[in-house]
């Protein structure tokens, strides 16, 4: 079976997958990062968005070896210790959740957003650039309240 | 999802004779529709051959009559392209609102293509731009290309390396989509060069073809007023939960309006 390598969080991994193993299983199965979530099987709804090489991805819709030798942030790699990075806090201050199935998917597309997008982000551009990542709970608007809060807390 | 033989060449040759060998091979681009459809086992090769590592399928080059785009070129690249934007906006602008971020950040023009879906954009730009579509074997004009429903004149050891499209004067694209997966229900590209305009009509039927009649009247009377004596058979057109054939008709005549506005 062939062997990865990749940087998670900042933390060198590697593993012996087989070639059909998804990046999300990787993740969730063999490294126990379950933060980043699995919520379709048609590459849909965006609950398992994480950031290769610094752009955002569905790493349900990615295989593992496609990632070899790369650099993959996921949800558990934003806060700093029991600090929660900006666009986390200002999910939980803005209700941005419910459920929380979808939040690291969203959590991890926000951040994308900010990076192309800058701190000041309108409502438009926010839901534009959300339309990968379903919530079955919110009705979103309390989650483009907080992309666009997470935001303007990064630029501070 | 069945397992495979995973193969990760470093130029268009080893690809090719990876596909050779192989007993039931595939090439995959960005994955965004190769893995979907392995998921659901529609698909199980036995080879794996990824494009990705392949550094001269990539990027975009500019000359003075128009612009080539490497195959393995995201859809988010050529949406951010400057020279595309300056070249050809209206192309620029149909990436932009292919699929959602991270499905561009993966997704490329070649897998596009060369995979002709039904509902897919690049095809109505491929066809209404008049591009060429270069391979490892030859040079395809887009008239020449889409053959059918999921269906290209590419053979099974053939792969896109370009897709170069001429500048025209004027271009635009106007897509109804579907709001879950933002594919074309029905999409058109309209594309006026001099007195020739060419239109693509993608998502209305099968395979995305040229839309004759339209152009017929185009040339013509360039403006939307001109298109409403236009009959559009209602028989060819795709129906399912989406869209009744009736409606796309309609669509297509509407979204070949908006079109045809937006290039004047
Ligand atoms: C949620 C979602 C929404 C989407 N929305 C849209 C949309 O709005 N509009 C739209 O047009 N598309 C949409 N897509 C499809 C997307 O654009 C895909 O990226 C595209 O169809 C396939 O490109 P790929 O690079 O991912 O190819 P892959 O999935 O890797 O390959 C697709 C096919 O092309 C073949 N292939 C790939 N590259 C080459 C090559 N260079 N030469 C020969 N054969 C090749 C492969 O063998 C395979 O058969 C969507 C996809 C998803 C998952
Ligand atoms: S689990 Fe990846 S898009 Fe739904
Ligand atoms: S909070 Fe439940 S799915 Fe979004």
């Amino acid at each position: 079976m062939p062997v990865i390598h990749m940087r998670v969080n900042g933390n060198p991994v590697s593993g012996e997958v087989e070639a059909r193993t998804l990046l999300v299983q990787f993740l969730r199965d063999d490294l126990r990062l379950t933060g980043t979530h699995v919520g379709c099987d048609t590459s849909q709804c965006g609950a398992c968005v994480v950031h290769v090489d610094g752009k955002s991805v569905k790493s349900c819709t990615m295989l593992a070896i496609m990632a070899n030798d790369c650099e993959v942030m996921t949800i558990e790699g934003l806060a700093n210790g029991s600090e929660l990075h900006p666009m986390q806090q200002a999910f939980m201050d803005n209700h941005g959740l419910q459920c929380g199935f979808c939040t690291p998917g969203m959590v991890m597309s926000a951040l994308d957003i900010v990076e192309r997008n800058g701190n000041d982000l309108d409502e438009a551009t926010i839901r534009k650039e959300l339309t990968g990542n379903i919530c079955r709970c919110t009705g979103y608007h309390n989650i483009v309240k907080a992309v666009k809060a997470g935001a303007r807390a990064m630029g501070d | 999802m069945y397992d495979f033989s995973y193969h990760n060449p470093k130029n268009v040759a080893d690809a090719v004779s990876a596909m050779n060998e192989a007993e039931d091979g595939k090439f995959v681009a960005g994955g965004q529709t190769m893995i979907p459809t392995m998921k659901h086992r529609l698909a199980s090769p036995s080879d794996i051959i990824d494009l990705r590592g392949i550094a001269e399928l990539s990027g975009i080059t500019v000359d003075g009559r128009g612009i080539s785009i490497g195959a393995m070129t995201t859809h988010a690249e050529v949406a951010a392209s400057s020279d595309v934007q300056a070249m050809i906006p209206a192309l620029a602008a149909l990436a932009a609102n292919i699929g959602d971020p991270a499905v561009r950040n993966c997704g490329t023009i070649g897998g596009s293509v060369a995979n002709n879906d039904p509902a897919a954009d690049y095809p109505a730009a491929v066809i209404a731009l008049g591009a060429t579509v270069k391979t490892s074997k030859r040079e395809i004009s887009a008239d020449d290309f889409f053959t059918g429903m999921f269906e290209t004149a590419l053979e099974e050891d053939e792969l896109i390396t370009a897709i170069s499209f001429p500048k025209a004067d004027a271009a635009a694209y106007m897509k109804f989509e579907n709001p879950a997966s933002r594919y074309a229900i029905v999409g058109v590209f309209v594309a006026k060069t001099g007195n020739d305009v060419r239109v693509g009509i993608t998502g209305a039927t099968p395979c995305a073809h040229r839309g004759m009649r339209l152009e017929e009247v185009l040339n013509s009377n360039f403006s939307a007023d001109a298109l409403e004596s236009v009959e559009i058979p209602v028989a060819k057109m795709n129906a399912d939960i989406h869209a009744s054939a009736e409606y796309r008709a309609h669509l297509v005549k509407v979204m070949t309006r908006r079109a045809v506005a937006a290039c004047s």
